[in-house]
């Protein structure tokens, strides 16, 4: 099962609206992608706590609907 | 379920650095923990390796235990440190050898 660059967009945006998202399929099948998430919901929190927050985003995607998500997270600066 | 609990807290509590993978450190069996396995390396960091393919309750297990969702995982003094992405992140702006200094763990390189 996949899923499609703009469902983990709206996943994500829909948890952390003020996010700016850059994804990447990496081999485009809609299997693999590389995301980068920058939100102020990110300040003051540990890199882990930044990325269960967009894990959280996409439920129960990650390792199921996802085999994987590269993923790097940052605030605006 | 609290059996894996208790033997996932004993060898993060018991050993240093400790790595959840897929594969062993000589055999990774997935790019990602192969990754880490060589910024370990790399490092010069003693570790253990747990193979999470040799069971499935430990290969859910660990996900409940740190309630992240995938593997490989590193624990540093029994705390989690984060997977792929994120010990890479650190290796490649040099945060790492800052933390493992501050956690008090030695390293060759």
């Amino acid at each position: 099962m996949a899923m499609s660059e703009v469902e983990l967009k709206t996943l994500i945006k829909t948890a952390l609206p003020d996010a700016e998202i850059e994804i990447t399929d990496l081999r485009g099948d809609g299997d693999h992608y590389a995301a980068r998430v920058i939100s102020e919901q990110f300040i003051g929190k540990s890199r882990v706590q930044q990325h269960k927050m967009v894990y959280d985003a996409i439920k129960g995607g990650m390792g199921d609907a996802l085999h994987a998500l590269a993923l790097q997270t940052g605030t605006p600066t | 379920m609290s059996d894996i609990k208790d033997y996932i807290q004993s060898e993060v509590t018991n050993n240093d650095v400790v790595l959840f993978m897929k594969g062993t450190p000589v055999f990774p069996q997935c790019g990602f923990s192969g990754q880490l396995v060589q910024i370990l390396s790399h490092l010069g960091v003693a570790f253990k390796g747990v193979n999470v393919l040799e069971s499935d309750d430990l290969r859910q297990g660990i996900k409940d235990y740190s309630d992240w969702p995938t593997v490989p995982q590193l624990y540093v003094k029994g705390e989690f440190v984060g997977g792929c992405d994120i010990v890479s992140e650190m290796f490649e702006l040099g945060e790492l050898r800052d933390y493992l200094s501050e956690q008090g763990i030695s390293f060759a390189n």
